[in-house]
Order: C-alpha cells, then sequence, then structure tokens
C-alpha cells in the first residue's frame, strides 16, 4: 500500500496488531509501515481505534487495566513487546503530547526539567538550563516564558500549555512524537501555532499524529492513515488519501457522508 | 498485561539493530551503557518502593488478624460455661420453722446451708468446717442460692421437697477445667487447692459437673461474679441508645443536608455551618460528653446514666457523618433530575423531595448505618454523662440508668483475672460482630451504587 | 412521673394526624367535587387536597410542640391532677382551632402549598443552625466551667506548671496538699503518645494508599480494602482492651528479654495500637487525594518514561501535597481527642518524660479520671476536667479548621 518511491527508512513496522479492553477487540490487526522524519496522520470517526493504536508506540495501553496488545511491532527493527524490553526506556525514545494540556502543577522550568531530572540525562545546573533553554526555543515558548521560568505551567494559555508539553517531551530527546489530537482545545490561533511548530519539528523527529480534523490532516501529515470500526482502511500519502482515496469508505468519510 | 513494569532488563538491543538498513538516526543518548545503568538503578528503587507498599499493607492486615485472633482466642470459650447438678432437699426445718409459708420469710431463708448440705451429700466423709467451706466454694454462691430461692420465692409448696437443680460452677472450676489455672503449679500460689481438684475430677467423672453453653451471658446482667455476668442489660442499653440516636441524628443529619445543598443561600451564615458540620465531625468524642454533663445534666437537670442522655449525646456526635454523606449523595444525583421536575412545573421543594431524595436514598443510608455503627462503639462520652453505673437490671425505659455494650467491656477490662477477661473478649465478639455487619451492609450498598453508576 | 409526658406526646401525635385527615379529606371533598374548578367563580384551586391537610398538620405540629415544651417547664414538681388537665385541654383545644381555621382557607386562591414549602424549609434552617448551637453549647459550657476553674487556680499555674496531682485535701488540717494543677506533664504525654501514633499511621496509612491506589491488583484491592474498612470500624474500647491484653504485656515481655522492665500501660503500647486505629483514617483520606489528582498528569509522566514510584514521588505527591498534609492534620487532631486506648492502656500517672518505655498520661485520660466516680461539682478537681476539655477543644478546632480549609482549597483546584 505504501508508495515506496524514495525508499524512506521505516521507523516502526506494525504486523497483525490488536488490541482488547478485556473481552473487546477494539483494533483488528493493523498492518502498516510508519517512516521516520515526517508527519504521519490518523484520521477516522471517532471511536475507531486510531488513539487506541497511537498509544501502541509507547506501550501506554499498558497503564490501562485489561488492556492487551497482541502482533508485532517493531521499532528499528527491535519488537517493542519484548518482555525484555523496558517500557521505560520505550518511552523515553517515543514521546507523547496529550489532548487535553496536562502540565504538572510545577514551575514551568520544573517541567520542562522533570524528564531530563528522571533519566539522568544532565550532570550540572548549567547543563539543565542549557537543556531548558533548548527545549523551551524548539517549542517555540522560549520568547513568551523566558522571564517566568519558575511560575507555575498551570497558569500559561491552554496553547502555550500545549507547546510546554511539546517543549517536555523534546527535552528527553526522544526519535519520536505521538500527537494525540493536540490541538482538539485550542483556539483556531493556537491551533495554527501548533501546526507551525509541528512542521518545524518533523524535520528531526518522526511525528505521528491523530486528529478528527481532516483540514488539520491534509494540512501538516505528509501520509495519512484512515481507520474505520477497528481497521485500517486506506494508507498512503496524504494527496493521495484526500484527492483520490482507493476505497469507498474513505471517500464516504472524506467527502463528510459519515462521520 | 497489566504486569508490563518489568524489572530486569537486559542490554541485548545492541545486536538486534540487524534489519539490514543502517539505522537512519540513533539516539545513543537512552540506549548507552551509562543510560542502561542508571535504568537498574531506578527499577531497584522502584523495587524498594513497592516492597514498603507491600510491607505497609502486611502491618495492617497483621495487626488486624493479630487483633481478631487474640480476641477471639480468649473470648470464644466464654460461651459455654460448667454447670453442676445438685438435688436441694427444701428441707422444712431450715427455711420455714414456722410453718405459715409466708412468701416474705421464705425469701429471707438460709439456702446457704440447704446448698451445703446437697454439696456434702455428693462428696462423701467431709466433715471438717474448712473442708466443708472449700467444697461449698466449688459452686457458684449466689448463683445457685439465688436461683433456688426465687423458685422457693415463687411456689411455696416446694418446700419439704426435693429439687434437681444444675446451677453454674463456681468462675475457679469452670477456669480450672477449661485449663486456664494450671494443675502444676504450687499449691499456694493457686485459687484451687489439690483437695478441691480431687473433688472437682471425681464429680466430673460423674458426670455431676458439664459444660454447656453459656446462656446466663446472654440472659444476665452485670454482676460481681463472672460466672453469673451476663451482657444482656448492657445489650438492651445499647439498643435504647441507637433508638434515641437515630430518632434524633436522622432528621437533623437528613434535613441540615438538604438545606445546604438545596436551598441555602451562599453567604456568611451558610458557611458558618458548614465549616461548624465539618469541624463537629472531627471534635474529639469526649468533649461531647463534656457538653451533655454541663448542659443535659447539670444545666437541665436531666436524670444521670439515662440512655435518653446518652443518645442525645451520641446523636450530636452521629449527625455531621450522616449529613456529609447525605450531601454527598445529593451531590452526585444528577442536575437534570432536577431541572426534568422544575420544567413540568414542578416547584423546588417538590423537585428535591419527590425526585432527588429517592435517588439519593442508598447513600443517605450508607452515611446513617455508619453513624449507627459509631454510636453502637461509642464510650467516651457516655463515661461522662455516668453511664458507668453498675446495672444489675436490664432497663425498662430511657429515663433509668442503664449500661452499654462498650461500656460494659470498659468496665470488666478492669478486673484483672482470667474469668473476666474472657469475658470482656466475648463480648466484645458480639459488638464486633454486629458492628461488622453493620458496615458491611453499608460498604456493600455503597459497592452497589458506584457500579450502577 | 413520665406516663403523663407520654401521653401529651401521644395526644399530639394523634392530633397531627387527625388534623391532616380531616383537612385532606375536607379539601378533597370540595377539590373533586367540582374537578378541581370553584364552580361559583370559575376558579382553579391553587394547591392539591394534600397540602390544605399537611398545612393543617404542620401548624399543629408546631404549635403543639411548644405547648408541650412549655408544659414541661411549667409543670410543678408534685404534678397535679389540675394542672395536667389544662396542659391536656390547651393541646385538644389548639388543635381544634387550628384545623377548624385552616378548613376555612380551602379555597381556590388559598397556597397552601407555598405555605407548606415555607414551613418545610424553615424546619430545614432550625435543623442545620443545630450544628451551629452544638459548637456554641460546647464552647460556652467548656469556657463557663474554666473560667470557674481559674478562679481558683492561676492560668499560668495550670499551661506552665509541671506538677499535677488533683487530689484535693481530704480533712481541713491537710493543708499543705491543696492539689496542683500544673497541666505540662499531661500536655507532654499527650504529645509523646500523638507522636508515637503518627510516627507508625503516618508512613504506613501513606504507602497503604498509594499502593492500592497504584500497583494493587483488582484481586488484592478486593482483600485488603474490607479489611482496612474493618479496622477502621472497631471501636476504640476493643482496641484498648486489645493494648491492655495483648500488646502491652508483649511488649513488657520484649522488654524483658532485652533485660529492660517496662510496665504494661506505657507509651509506647498506647501509641501503637493508636497508630492502627488511624492507618484507615490516613490511608482512605490520603488515597482521596491521590485519586483526585487527574489520570492525565500520570499519563504525561509515563509517557515521558517515569517509572510508577517516580510519577508517584515526583507529580502525584507534588500535586497531592496539601491534601496530604491536611490529612495527616486531621489524624493528629483525632490522635489527641482519642480517649479509650490511652485511658485503658496508657496509664494515669502524670510522669514528665519523653521516654515511651514509661507510663504517661493524656489530657483525655485526666478528664476521664476527674470526672468519673465521686465528684462534687464546685471542687477545682472537677473543673480541670473542664479547663483540659477547652484546651483540647480548642488545639483540636484549630487543626481540623486548618485541615479542613486546606482540603478545600485542594478539591477545588481540580474540580
Amino acid at each position: 500500500m505504501s508508495d515506496k518511491k524514495a525508499e524512506p527508512y521505516i521507523k516502526f513496522r506494525c504486523k497483525d496488531v490488536r488490541v482488547h479492553y478485556g473481552q473487546n477487540e477494539a483494533l483488528h490487526g493493523i498492518d502498516i509501515e510508519i517512516p521516520d522524519n515526517g508527519v504521519t496522520a490518523f484520521i477516522g470517526p471517532s471511536g475507531c481505534g486510531k488513539s487506541t493504536f497511537l498509544r501502541v508506540f509507547n506501550r501506554m495501553n499498558d497503564t490501562i487495566e485489561g488492556a492487551r496488545v497482541s502482533g508485532s511491532i517493531l521499532m528499528d527493527g527491535e519488537d517493542i513487546y519484548d518482555k525484555n524490553l523496558d517500557p521505560v526506556l520505550l518511552r523515553a525514545r517515543v514521546g507523547m503530547v496529550f489532548q487535553k494540556p496536562n502540565p504538572f502543577p510545577k514551575s514551568i522550568y520544573d517541567n520542562v526539567a522533570y524528564g531530563p531530572k528522571i533519566h539522568g540525562l544532565t550532570t550540572s545546573k548549567a547543563e539543565m538550563d542549557h537543556l531548558v533553554e533548548k527545549s523551551l526555543k524548539r517549542a517555540g515558548l522560549w520568547a513568551e516564558v523566558k522571564d517566568r521560568l519558575k511560575s507555575p505551567g498551570t497558569g500559561l494559555s491552554g496553547g502555550q500549555q500545549q507547546r510546554l508539553v511539546i517543549a517536555r517531551a523534546i527535552a528527553v530527546s526522544p526519535e519520536v512524537i505521538l500527537m494525540d489530537e493536540p490541538a482538539s482545545a485550542l483556539d483556531p490561533i493556537a491551533t495554527a501555532k501548533l501546526e507551525a511548530l509541528i512542521d518545524e519539528l518533523k524535520e528531526r523527529y518522526c511525528i505521528v499524529i491523530v486528529t478528527h480534523s481532516m483540514a488539520q490532516a491534509a494540512r501538516i501529515s505528509d501520509k495519512t492513515a484512515f481507520f474505520h470500526m477497528g481497521d485500517l482502511v486506506e494508507f498512503g500519502p496524504t494527496e493521495m488519501i484526500f484527492t483520490n482515496p482507493g476505497n469507498s469508505r474513505t471517500q464516504d468519510y472524506i467527502t463528510g457522508r459519515t462521520g | 498485561m497489566s504486569q508490563i513494569e518489568n524489572p530486569e532488563t537486559k542490554s541485548k538491543k545492541k545486536k538486534n539493530r540487524k534489519s539490514g538498513k543502517k539505522p537512519h538516526k540513533m539516539t545513543s543518548l537512552h540506549n548507552s551503557e551509562a543510560a542502561l545503568l542508571r535504568l537498574k538503578k531506578r527499577r531497584a528503587k522502584e523495587g524498594r518502593f513497592i516492597l514498603w507498599g507491600r510491607l505497609a499493607i502486611g502491618f495492617a492486615v497483621a495487626s488486624l488478624m493479630w487483633l481478631l485472633f487474640s480476641l477471639v482466642g480468649t473470648g470464644y470459650t466464654a460461651f459455654t460455661q460448667h454447670f453442676i447438678t445438685l438435688d436441694v432437699k427444701l428441707e422444712a426445718s431450715i427455711l420455714d420453722p414456722t410453718d405459715i409459708r409466708d412468701p416474705e420469710k421464705l425469701r429471707a431463708a438460709n439456702y446457704r446451708r440447704l446448698i451445703q448440705t446437697s454439696m456434702q451429700a455428693q462428696i462423701e466423709g467431709v466433715t471438717d468446717r474448712k473442708e466443708k467451706r472449700a467444697l461449698f466454694n466449688l459452686v457458684s454462691a449466689s448463683g445457685a442460692t439465688n436461683y433456688v430461692r426465687q423458685k422457693v420465692y415463687k411456689n411455696p409448696n416446694l418446700v419439704g421437697q426435693t429439687l434437681t437443680v444444675t446451677v453454674p460452677t463456681s468462675d475457679e472450676v469452670d477456669q480450672l477445667l477449661k485449663g486456664y489455672i494450671d494443675r502444676e503449679t504450687p499449691e499456694a500460689r493457686r485459687k484451687v487447692s489439690n483437695q478441691q481438684i480431687e473433688w472437682i475430677d471425681e464429680l466430673v467423672d460423674r458426670g455431676v459437673i458439664k459444660p454447656k453453653f453459656n446462656t446466663i451471658f446472654f440472659t444476665g446482667t452485670d454482676s460481681r461474679d463472672p460466672e453469673l455476668a451476663g451482657i444482656a442489660s448492657a445489650v438492651v442499653g445499647s439498643l435504647m441508645l441507637l433508638s434515641v440516636a437515630f430518632i434524633l441524628a436522622f432528621p437533623i443529619g437528613v434535613g441540615a443536608a438538604i438545606y445546604l445543598d438545596e436551598f441555602a443561600p451562599k453567604n456568611k451564615w451558610t458557611d458558618l455551618i458548614e465549616i461548624n458540620i465539618n469541624n463537629l465531625a472531627a471534635v474529639p468524642s469526649i468533649v461531647f460528653g463534656l457538653l451533655g454533663l454541663a448542659v443535659f445534666l447539670n444545666f437541665f437537670g436531666m436524670p444521670r446514666s439515662a440512655p435518653l442522655v446518652g443518645g442525645m449525646v451520641l446523636a450530636l456526635r452521629a449527625f455531621p457523618t450522616i449529613t456529609i454523606a447525605t450531601r454527598a449523595a445529593l451531590r452526585s444525583v444528577s442536575p437534570s433530575i432536577t431541572n426534568g421536575a422544575l420544567s413540568v412545573g414542578a416547584s423546588h421543594v417538590q423537585a428535591v423531595f419527590h425526585h432527588k431524595l429517592p435517588l439519593a436514598a442508598p447513600g443517605i443510608l450508607t452515611g446513617t448505618i455508619i453513624g449507627m455503627a459509631q454510636v453502637l462503639g461509642e464510650t467516651a462520652p457516655l463515661l461522662m454523662i455516668g453511664m458507668v453505673a453498675f446495672v444489675t437490671e436490664i432497663p425498662t425505659s430511657v429515663m433509668e440508668p442503664a449500661s452499654a455494650l462498650p461500656v460494659q467491656i470498659f468496665l470488666w477490662s478492669d478486673s484483672a483475672e482470667r474469668a473476666w477477661s474472657e469475658r470482656t473478649s466475648a463480648a466484645i465478639i458480639i459488638l464486633l460482630l454486629v458492628l461488622i455487619t453493620m458496615n458491611g451492609f453499608a460498604i456493600w450498598l455503597r459497592n452497589k451504587l458506584e457500579k450502577r453508576r | 412521673m413520665n406516663s403523663i409526658v407520654a401521653y401529651i406526646l401521644m395526644l399530639l401525635i394523634i392530633s397531627v394526624i387527625a388534623g391532616f385527615a380531616f383537612n385532606f379529606t375536607a379539601a378533597q371533598k370540595r377539590i373533586t367535587l367540582y374537578k378541581g374548578v370553584d364552580v361559583k367563580s370559575e376558579r382553579v384551586y391553587h394547591s392539591q387536597s394534600g397540602y390544605h391537610g399537611y398545612l393543617t398538620a404542620w401548624l399543629i405540629g408546631i404549635s403543639g410542640f411548644l405547648i408541650f415544651l412549655g408544659g414541661l417547664f411549667l409543670r410543678p414538681d408534685t404534678g397535679g391532677l389540675i394542672f395536667n388537665t389544662v396542659w391536656i385541654g390547651v393541646l385538644i383545644l389548639t388543635a381544634a382551632s387550628i384545623t377548624y381555621l385552616c378548613n376555612q382557607r380551602i379555597r381556590p386562591e388559598f397556597r397552601a402549598r407555598t405555605h407548606v414549602e415555607r414551613l418545610v424549609i424553615g424546619a430545614l434552617i432550625v435543623l442545620s443552625a443545630i450544628a451551629v448551637f452544638t459548637t456554641l453549647g460546647i464552647i460556652l459550657s467548656l469556657l463557663f466551667e474554666s473560667l470557674r476553674f481559674f478562679d481558683k487556680v492561676p492560668f499560668t499555674e495550670f499551661l506552665f506548671g509541671t506538677q499535677w496531682s488533683p487530689q484535693m485535701a481530704l480533712r481541713a488540717d491537710q493543708a499543705g496538699q491543696s492539689g496542683s494543677f500544673g497541666a505540662v506533664p499531661i500536655f507532654a504525654g499527650t504529645f509523646l503518645i500523638m507522636l508515637i501514633a503518627m510516627a507508625i499511621a503516618g508512613p504506613i496509612g501513606l504507602m497503604i494508599a498509594v499502593y492500592l491506589s497504584e500497583y494493587a491488583s483488582k484481586r488484592v484491592r478486593a482483600y485488603v480494602k474490607p479489611a482496612i474498612e474493618i479496622l477502621a470500624g472497631i471501636p476504640t474500647v476493643v482496641y484498648g482492651f486489645f493494648a491492655l491484653l495483648t500488646v502491652g504485656p508483649t511488649i513488657r515481655n520484649l522488654a524483658e528479654g532485652f533485660g529492660f522492665s517496662v510496665p504494661t500501660q506505657s507509651a509506647i503500647s498506647a501509641g501503637v495500637v493508636m497508630g492502627v486505629m488511624i492507618i484507615p483514617l490516613i490511608s482512605s483520606l490520603s488515597d482521596d487525594v491521590i485519586n483526585s489528582v487527574p489520570q492525565n498528569l500520570r499519563d504525561g509522566s509515563y509517557a515521558l518514561g517515569a517509572t510508577k514510584s517516580e510519577t508517584m514521588k515526583k507529580v502525584i505527591f507534588a500535586g497531592a501535597l496539601p491534601g496530604i498534609i491536611g490529612a495527616f492534620l486531621l489524624a493528629i487532631s483525632r490522635a489527641i481527642g482519642e480517649t479509650m486506648i490511652v485511658v485503658m492502656a496508657a496509664g494515669r500517672a502524670a510522669n514528665l518524660t519523653g521516654n515511651p518505655f514509661e507510663a504517661v498520661t493524656t489530657v483525655t485520660v485526666q478528664i476521664v479520671a476527674l470526672l468519673t466516680g465521686d465528684q462534687e461539682f464546685d471542687s477545682p478537681k472537677t473543673l480541670a476536667a473542664f479547663a483540659l476539655g477547652l484546651v483540647l477543644f480548642v488545639i483540636t478546632l484549630i487543626l481540623n479548621v486548618i485541615a479542613l480549609t486546606i482540603v478545600r482549597k485542594y478539591r477545588e483546584r481540580y474540580d
């Protein structure tokens, strides 16, 4: 299905991924290959399993009682569900941004420094200061908060909070950033800023984004996957999905007949 | 897959980078030896943290087990007691020399002699005065004499006949036969003499002394003799306390909650009431006892030791619990219920009483049960208003002196003898059974509620 | 003496029911007769028939209760036939006239429901005011008796004196032994036992809450939670007996094994048992607090690669700290005010000591000791109990109010 003319490096290879919540099967065998460097968007109606699938990549489903994941998910060729792989390590490499901004009830500085601190990434205060500044700059927030690093992160506006959360994820030096409808709680201006940021970040990181806004997917993503009722219906370059979908269900969704 | 976070992490990542293509971009940051070493340390910390959690739970559960086992272990033997069966000749010469069968005279007669004689009939060759007394000491002195006296008083025609009675042995005999008095200890330091042990063994062999279910414990009242002591008066006192407290605390608790949640304007007065109720729920219970002593007893001159006063004090103690539970229950009912009722033209009062309260009822019930369980277990305030009296009669009204089960436990706990601690523990077993049933029912109700939501 | 009171109460109940029944049926007849419409004026009745009955019942209930109370208050000690007849007569007369007046008001425009609802709300206000009156009663009675105590014993001696022996002189010639009321040893004993209890209950209760909410599987929770709840439901007198019967002797025997001599009643045995008693309080309050930290903060921390314990210590505790402090303050207040365990297990000797292996006494123990048994109400010995009670109430009040404010602020933060 995937278009391979440039032979891009594949970050994730998924085969027959199924997720169960208790007795319920939420995903019915997904096969997908997600390229490095670039934005891959998951779209589909609500309840289609796109968010569940996103949480497969950093094993966040493990934290939900009764959730089971089967199938194989290889990241850089290694099975991330290997019994010997510590999810803590995986999550350091695969960052995540949630639907609702969730800064910790700490200062802006401490929010960003939290990840590096627990992973022991810096050895001195100066190094940490530098890392915090770099991360905030990369998240495009530095100019707005550099004078009030000690004030609580929860005091920022929604859009700023979401960028703070991105800075927090970047500070751990991940390879992948997962975003679960990151703009759904934001106003249009904050959304535009966030989209611009994602556009910059995709040079460095592999970004997978779940969105229910097709316009957003069309604007920012390089590749798009359409999910429906727990199945991956279609996956391909974004222009192709939006202009010439191969599947009638995709067509119906995109043209607004279902959803 | 709930047990994912697994502590051991083997560094097999290096060889896993096989897939032909060279890793496009690999942050070594999280895979380096140093990172793995740090991870190992972090995992060890995590393990220690979990261990602390398990130890804490272990401590709490072990404490509970220790408490229950030690109380049940001490108390279960109190549910049986040894009884002695005697043939008592009701000789007219002793009971009624004048032969006029006056019940009052009969009541005052010397029943001790009768019991002594019938004990001597059981063991042959006891002539010495000291020996006679030792023999008499095997039977519960007041238990046996009172029992026979009551029989004769009720039916004076029995005089001259022989009555077969089964009466409790003295508590020493009971304790010896239950194995709590060590036969190996030197005689001087033992409450039962060698001679007595011989007699006891003989009487047991002949089937004269037998263990039976201890009905006295359930029908008797407080007594100076452990073998005659029972919890009946305390249980009745507790039930009276409970009724009075319920009648007062339930309307106060629920009414205050309804007012605060539904009708109260948001102002200083409402805030004051709210702070007061929350604080009262955490005020030490003994302070309520002081309030009862100063206000109900000394100011209003109500009677000491009465369940009415105790119930009033405990109602003040319990109603904040009910209020807090009721408010939580009311808040958990969706506001759309009220809106729905209002939209069909019901008044606010009607909406609350017809629609909201029924839906909140299980929550209110849970809070009430928990509050009443508190009332049943409360001791300290009752000490303040004099409910520590030695009550030997079952009270018949809420104005009479009464005891309560927890107070009875407190009073008995003062006596060091094994026979008393056995009965104290048995009373505790009864109290705990009732409380655990009440609390269990409340918890069951709450869980059912949570599931439905 | 009591039978007339019971009769009056019964009569009151009967007249309330009768008043309701009478006007309910009267209203029902009229309203159903004209199908809810008054034929003469062609107006719809405002209130349903039941409300006319309720209004009668409420009014009879309120005025009858006042007559009942007034009678109780005015009643001569001898009782008296005349008095009782008047009492009953007034009650019946009032009930009858209220029923008649209400009956006259059964008209379309009469807003019986509105009146009933006003009465209902009024009753609710009275019920909720009882909380305030209870607190007021506590404060006034404690303050009043304490002031009488401080008339006889100087305030400073009470607060700062180190000698506590409240026995009063039995005979006039024992002038030297007028009793001394220095409460410092009592405060010290209370503090010592509270510290021991908190040293046990604080960490253990907190760890139980953490483990149950973050680590325990459903099955473990299903067993451990009820066990903790049983612990919470055990009356304190039972804990006291447990300390006396089992824990005290065990500690004494253990200490003897090490060559120490520890009395059966000691600060340590009372403190340990009190700690066990407080564990459920701390664990359930902390559990509430921890669970009210939103899940998305946990998710955020896990997604950064934090372990559960790191998330707990650095994110959740940081967020939940005020709530946890509030829980601890409430627990301290409970420990200070706890009575039965210390009465039974801590001893009565007023030792000024920091040694947990000695017998100490507490505020609550002394209140019980001073007020049980023979007492004359005016002796400083009895009044001292109220002074101690006042101290106890003020300290726990301060702790409770701080704790409740913190917890409330904290709840609002995540609501």
